[in-house]
């Protein structure tokens, strides 16, 4: 019997002494599932198993804790363990040890150790402390140490020292010469010595004390003194002056403190100016590059970069033309100023940017300037009383009068202005628009002046409802802005067209829009929304549509004008761009001056994408189009064309390049005019072959820049593609005119191609593909689901025959133990009977 | 001839008749012969007002003869059975009452007959309805009921003439037969209308209509829904043909295939295409009777050819239907102009479909993908939104075209893009071993959608498939507006470099070139 547990033990340990591996590698220890199929590609975790192992791993942990809980229930005491760290599980067992320890140091000491610097440990002498005996040595020192300096009489040295030397023998013997009564023990010396000490000390701080009072009484005393001191002095340099300060000084005073002022604002040299200027730029330039990635663009980064801390960012810009139009005040001003002015005018116009300096300068005079220019206008008010009953023309005799006035007033008139000037003046003086302003007054404003003096109208306008002037002006601004804008495309629809106009007022728009960029934004936006609805329908209606006009034309190079192009995403010149794109896209060439408007839009987007270098296929498919007009043979082409829209054209555009060879002679640069795009019709035929001309050498230089401006493209080559077989096949170089074959030669240095560009890319097989994600993502759930829900089944059902085992167990241990005891008892029982039985035959 | 000399005399009186007095006139004259059988002459004059020059008599004038013979219809007073000659009827031996009724039922063919002609006026076209109706009710001909049915021959053929009035070789009568479309609703009038399109003819006005009358047929789905009819016939319902929905549907087919047996226009063609799909397809008895046609129109190419995609797939699809070298001629569809056209929406949606299959050979998609690729760069960004999304969707779908955007092999080695443009074959066209060097273009590209789009290949690509069904209908407008109508823009960067003249700024292209005058 007992041969079996000690065979098992041995097998246990065997088995505890084997490593992982020698158990995997034990062929009785390992269960392999075997597969029906096999599936290709699928992985299966589970063909080898260790069920024995998994199994004995599982009991020990259901010992570990189920067991445990079992043989705990129902009991209600419990041993908690409160030291520290004990139940936390994350923390390691060093870090619990150093805790422990450090709470335990933390303990000990106490607040009597804050200024114990050996902190370390305790240092002990005879179980003495050390630190304690040096305090107490200290104690003594301190206080007593002023006084007791040099004191080191015989009497201290013998209390001290007990012995001592021959001195301190000889002394004694006298004192006990002197008188034996008076012989002291030890004890007595050292009480008598530490009175004294008491006495002196309690002494030394009586005199303290009276010092201490002293020295107060002596303080309040000086304080008094001081005060009375402090008082008199200034009154009376004060008194003394005060009469002096009447006039001059309070303006010297003012002066100076306006000169403390001055230094942070000194005038900057050119070089700083410069220099200031360029970091500037460069800032906005980093600026622009950013937006062209794409980025968001920091709040506030741009707009505010043109005006100086001072200004009120609302592009007020003084200048002294407003000034010295106050000589009216006394009837006349000066002509040869008058230019002057105008002079600076412009280069303040032109410094707008830049001028941080003089704006600062001048912004000193701005309050003089706004009273000044309050004057000014109630002047002008008055003025229009007289002027307004009597209508225009009074006005004008009225003020040819004054003009006369001025000529003779003035001894050497310089130049006289012209009538038109003078009035365009007026115009400007009285340019305090309306509350209700409206699209008309500034048509009615402006009509009947010349370019130069629109522009200066429209200046004086902006300047004279400036927003820092009155509540309203900023919105009446914006509405300039917008009618200026109106007014523009009203210039470009007229006939024939004010373009020149319109290129005065183009700095004025500028600043309009610096000023109000949101207004400028929302006026623009809704000018191309406009144009893009009516074409989109158009488009709906027809399947195509008619060029943009010459106004259209304008608007988006002025938004090229006021918009950054270059940004990513931009809220107005984004839109533009697939407005030029749409154009080129869907309106069909029919005429020449289609054509002509074809390659103002075709240059309009390479200057918007000069900069950006932004790939615009419209841009390409167009001047395919356009070289494609120009071949003679069209038939040999043998390529298809875009979307068929060349297929309307009239012979009439034909561009081909017999006639080019023709008229090498009469090759010039001759410009292309806006103006010939509407009035081309009547234009006498070799204007329109030059027209011809002119349209063909615009294409080949548009496909010039397209070509430096795509050439890092890695599809360069094929984008190119069909302009490289047109004009290597059709339109070869021999024949060419001269000032057409640079382009062609342009071509083939590009043909360089890219590598391939890399990407990783994660790798999936196996996934259920054809639905949804959502749906996917729900199966998937599904599926854990039940898994998990299995297996918490099996686990719990393992759980119940631990259980059930382990109570068997118990039971069957208990039995056990029950019969071995009743075994003793009987047998003690059948001792004692058998012991009895044997006395009883004893006696017997 | 007598009636017509009675005739002459009364149009001296009635043209001289202002168009309202006619009216009460002519109400009068109706109400006159219906009370009693002396006045029977005065039909004449509500006929020759029928053949009156101003639009408003003749209009008075149906309206007149639709009450007229409407109500002797209903009172049986018009002759049943054989109608004899006039001339018979009067000399022959039938009585007075006969004779009345034979003389009234050649005024009602005769009325038939103008109103006919006046084809062109609706009023004419609801007359001949409302009598083809009564006739139904109260059936003119004296035949053995057993054997024929409520729509007799006589009257079948007077509908072939209302038809071949309707399908008129020199008038476009678009109107009309949009007005005789609530005719069509009911299910006889339907089957004999179907079933009297036969003949046809090359010519475009008469196709034209002929195009607009069978459109306008909506065909019922279920046989339970044939419930409404003109003429109703409670004996032998069952076996009357225009009450079976199969009959129908081989009236139908019949129809369609009749007219698409003769050349058409491209015009036609397209029309047709377009509603191939939803509205004749499902309601043919045997629509692979249309791989012919379909097969043809699949061939001519262009625009043609992507419509003609539809139907296919419908037959594809439903009916099994195997075409070799589908994806080929798909494959060669793909054209720069397939952008630019009309139908792009319905072209990418199908094409979508076709190429959802995941057994499709992996040189097939590439070979699709590189197409699509090439042509984006040419295409406008509305359609580059669809072609973008649709080659990833391709690649998503097709694991192993992956070396199209990622080829470790061709790293370090200059490369010279082996696909062949002109290449018809898919499987020549060496896709595979190219790149999508494309794409990388495009992400230049200046509409900042495109280029995110285009940019998303630097980034692992997403397992879930891009829906493009959102971005097939975006026009450029609404692609604007996306900008213009931001709610709020927080600060509108501006051009810092300061404008002084209108040709100056962005390189100077504009300057260059163009001078203000």
């Amino acid at each position: 019997m007992g041969k079996a547990p000690k065979k098992r033990s041995l097998a246990d340990k065997v088995r505890k002494t084997k490593t992982s591996s020698e158990i995997k590698n034990n062929p009785f220890e390992v269960k392999i599932n075997r597969k029906k199929f096999d599936v290709l590609g699928r992985k299966s975790k589970h063909d080898v198993g260790l069920p024995g192992v998994s199994r004995s791993k599982a009991v020990n942990k259901r010992k570990e804790t189920l067991l445990k809980e079992y043989k705990q229930k129902n009991r209600c005491s419990k041993f908690i363990d409160r030291r520290f760290g004990e139940y936390d599980t994350k923390m390691a067992p060093e870090d619990k040890i150093l805790q422990r320890f450090t709470m335990e140091r933390q303990r000990v000491h106490e607040k009597k150790d804050v200024y114990n610097l050996n902190e370390e440990e305790e240092l002990t002498h005879y179980g003495q402390s050390l630190a304690e005996m040096e305090k107490f040595n200290d104690v003594v020192n301190s206080d007593d140490e002023s006084e007791e300096k040099g004191l080191l009489s015989a009497e201290l040295t013998a209390s001290h020292f007990g012995g001592g030397g021959g001195l301190l023998r000889k002394k004694a013997l006298g004192e006990e010469e002197e008188g034996g009564q008076r012989a002291k023990s030890r004890q007595e010396l050292i009480e008598e010595l530490i009175q004294k000490s008491k006495q002196e000390k309690r002494e030394r701080q009586v005199q303290r004390e009276e010092a201490q009072e002293l020295t107060e009484k002596l303080d309040q005393d000086w304080k008094n003194i001081q005060s009375l001191m402090v008082k008199k002095t200034p009154k009376a340099d004060k008194q003394e002056e005060k009469p002096k300060l009447e006039e001059y000084d309070m303006m010297v005073r003012e002066l100076g403190f306006e000169m403390k002022a001055q230094p942070s604002e000194k005038m900057k040299t050119p070089e700083e100016l410069a220099k200031e200027e360029r970091e500037k730029l460069q800032k906005l330039e980093a600026d622009r590059l950013r937006r062209m990635m794409g980025e968001e663009v920091v709040e506030g980064a741009q707009s505010q970069i043109h005006f100086s801390a001072d200004d009120l960012n609302d592009g007020f810009v003084l200048d002294k033309h407003d000034k010295k139009t106050l000589a009216y005040q006394d009837g006349k001003w000066n002509m040869g100023e008058e230019e002057e002015e105008e002079e600076e005018e412009d280069e303040a116009e032109d410094e707008e940017g830049e001028g941080e300096s003089s704006e600062e300068q001048e912004s000193d005079a701005e309050e003089d300037e706004v009273e000044e220019e309050e004057e000014e206008e109630e002047e002008e008010e008055e003025e229009e009383g007289s002027g307004e009953d009597d209508g225009h023309s009074d006005l004008e005799s009225e003020q040819e009068s004054e003009n006369e006035e001025e000529e003779e007033a003035s001894p050497k008139p310089k130049k006289t202005l012209s009538k038109e000037e003078v009035k365009a003046q007026q115009e400007a003086a009285k340019a305090e628009l309306p509350y209700t302003f409206s699209y008309n007054d500034l048509k009615d404003m402006l009509r009947g002046h010349t370019s130069d003096n629109q522009r200066l109208i429209v200046a004086r306008t902006q300047k004279s409802n400036h927003p820092s002037l009155a509540v309203g002006n900023k919105l009446k601004l914006q509405k300039l802005f917008g009618f200026l804008l109106e007014y523009i495309g009203e210039l470009a629809t007229r006939s024939p067209p004010e373009l020149s106009t319109i290129d005065k007022l183009i700095p004025e728009v500028y600043a309009l829009c610096q000023m109000f960029p949101d207004a400028a934004c929302k006026a623009m936006q809704s000018i191309l929304g406009d144009a893009a609805h009516s074409m989109e329908e158009t488009l709906e209606v027809k399947g195509h549509a008619a060029f943009p006009t010459l106004d259209m034309l304008i608007y988006l190079k002025v938004t090229a004008l006021l918009f950054p192009t270059s940004d990513f995403r931009h809220p107005v010149t984004t839109p533009a761009l697939l407005f030029i794109s749409q154009a080129l896209t869907k309106c069909p060439v029919r005429s020449l001056q289609d054509l002509t408007s074809g390659l103002v839009l075709c240059s309009l987007g390479v200057e918007y994408v000069s900069f950006s270098k932004r790939f615009l296929p419209e841009l390409i498919n167009f001047l395919v189009g356009t070289l494609h007009l120009a071949v003679q043979d069209k038939a040999s082409l043998g390529m298809t064309l875009l979307y068929g829209r060349y297929a309307l054209l009239r012979c009439e555009t034909d561009l081909t390049y017999s006639d080019i060879v023709l008229q090498v002679t009469l090759w010039s640069s001759l410009c292309l005019c806006y103006a010939n795009i509407k009035s081309y019709k009547t234009e006498m035929f070799i204007i329109v072959f030059f027209h011809r001309l002119t349209c063909l050498s615009t294409c080949l230089d548009l496909v010039k820049r397209c070509c430096l401006l795509y050439k890092d493209l890695p599809s360069f080559t094929h984008i190119f593609q069909p302009i490289r077989t047109l004009l290597s096949k059709h339109l070869s170089t021999q024949t060419l005119p001269e000032p057409l074959q640079i382009y062609d030669g342009c071509l083939p240095s590009f043909l360089i191609f890219r590598v391939p560009f890399l990407v990783i890319i994660r790798l999936d097989y196996g996934k259920k593909r054809g639905s949804t994600r959502e749906e996917r993502e729900k199966e998937r759930l599904k599926h854990k689901y039940k898994r998990e829900f299995k297996g918490a089944l099996r686990e719990i059902r393992k759980d119940s025959r631990f259980l059930a085992r382990e109570k068997l167990n118990e039971v069957m241990n208990r039995d056990a133990e029950r019969k071995r005891k009743v075994k003793e008892l009987m047998g003690s029982l059948a001792t004692q009977e058998g012991e009895w039985k044997s006395l009883k035959r004893k006696k017997k | 001839m007598a009636p017509a000399k009675k005739r002459n005399v009364s149009s001296v009186k009635t043209a001289e008749k202002s168009a309202k007095k006619a009216k009460v006139d002519l109400s009068k004259t109706v109400e006159r012969i219906l009370e009693s059988r002396k006045h029977a002459n005065d039909v004449f004059d509500i006929l020759e007002s029928l053949q009156a020059e101003q639009e408003k008599e003749v209009i008075s004038a149906v309206a007149a003869c639709s009450e007229l013979f409407c109500a002797l219809l209903e009172r049986k007073e018009l002759f049943l059975g054989k109608l004899p000659g006039e001339e018979d009827a009067l000399s022959g031996g039938y009585s007075a009452e006969d004779k009345y009724r034979i003389f009234m039922r050649h005024r009602y063919t005769s009325c038939v007959e103008i109103l006919l002609e006046h084809l062109s006026h609706e009023h004419a076209m609801c007359c001949l309805m409302k009598f083809a109706a009564g006739e139904g009710l109260h059936p003119l001909e004296d035949l053995d009921w057993s054997e024929h049915y409520t729509f007799p021959e006589r009257y079948t053929l007077s509908f072939v003439a209302l038809v071949d009035n309707l399908l008129s070789k020199a008038t476009d009568n678009s109107l009309l037969i949009s007005r005789f479309q609530e005719f069509l609703e009911m299910e006889d009038v339907r089957y004999y209308v179907m079933s009297s399109i036969r003949d046809n003819a090359v010519v475009p006005v008469y196709q034209n209509n002929v195009f607009t009358l069978m459109s306008s047929i909506s065909m019922p789905n279920q046989e339970s829904e044939l419930t409404n009819f003109m003429v109703k016939q409670e004996a032998k319902h069952e076996d009357w043909k225009a009450a079976k929905l199969h009959e129908h549907k081989r009236v139908f087919e019949r129809m369609w295939l009749g007219f698409l047996k003769y050349k058409l226009p491209n015009s036609m063609y397209k029309k047709v295409l377009v509603i191939l799909h939803d509205s004749i397809l499902p309601y043919m008895s045997k629509p692979t009777l249309m791989i012919d046609f379909l097969t043809a129109a699949y061939e001519i190419g262009g625009a043609i050819s992507l419509l003609a995609l539809n139907g296919l797939f419908v037959l594809i699809h439903q009916h099994n239907l195997d075409y070799p070298d589908f994806y080929k001629k798909l494959y060669n569809l793909l054209e720069p102009s397939v952008f630019h056209v009309k139908y792009r929406a319905r072209f990418f949606h199908l094409a979508n479909v076709f190429l959802s299959s995941s057994h499709l050979p992996v040189y097939l998609v590439a070979a699709f993908a590189k197409r699509l690729a090439r042509l984006a760069l040419t295409a406008p960004p509305t359609a580059l939104l669809i072609v973008l999304p649709f080659i990833y969707n391709l690649i998503r779908r097709h694991p192993s075209c992956r070396v199209l955007i990622h080829k470790p092999s061709a790293e370090d080695e200059p490369f010279e893009d082996p696909y062949l443009t002109d290449e018809e074959d898919p499987a020549q066209c060496r896709a595979l071993e190219s790149s999508l060097w494309e794409i990388k273009s495009l992400q230049k590209h200046y509409h900042p959608d495109v280029a995110k789009a285009a940019l998303l290949i630097n980034t692992p690509l997403s397992e879930q498939e891009d829906d493009i069904s959102e971005t097939l209908e975006v026009t450029t407008y609404e692609l604007m507006e996306k900008d213009l109508k931001q709610p709020e823009i927080k600060s509108v960067p501006l051009e810092f470099e300061t404008a002084t003249r209108l040709l100056k700024g962005g390189g100077d292209v504009l300057g260059q070139h163009f001078c203000l005058a």
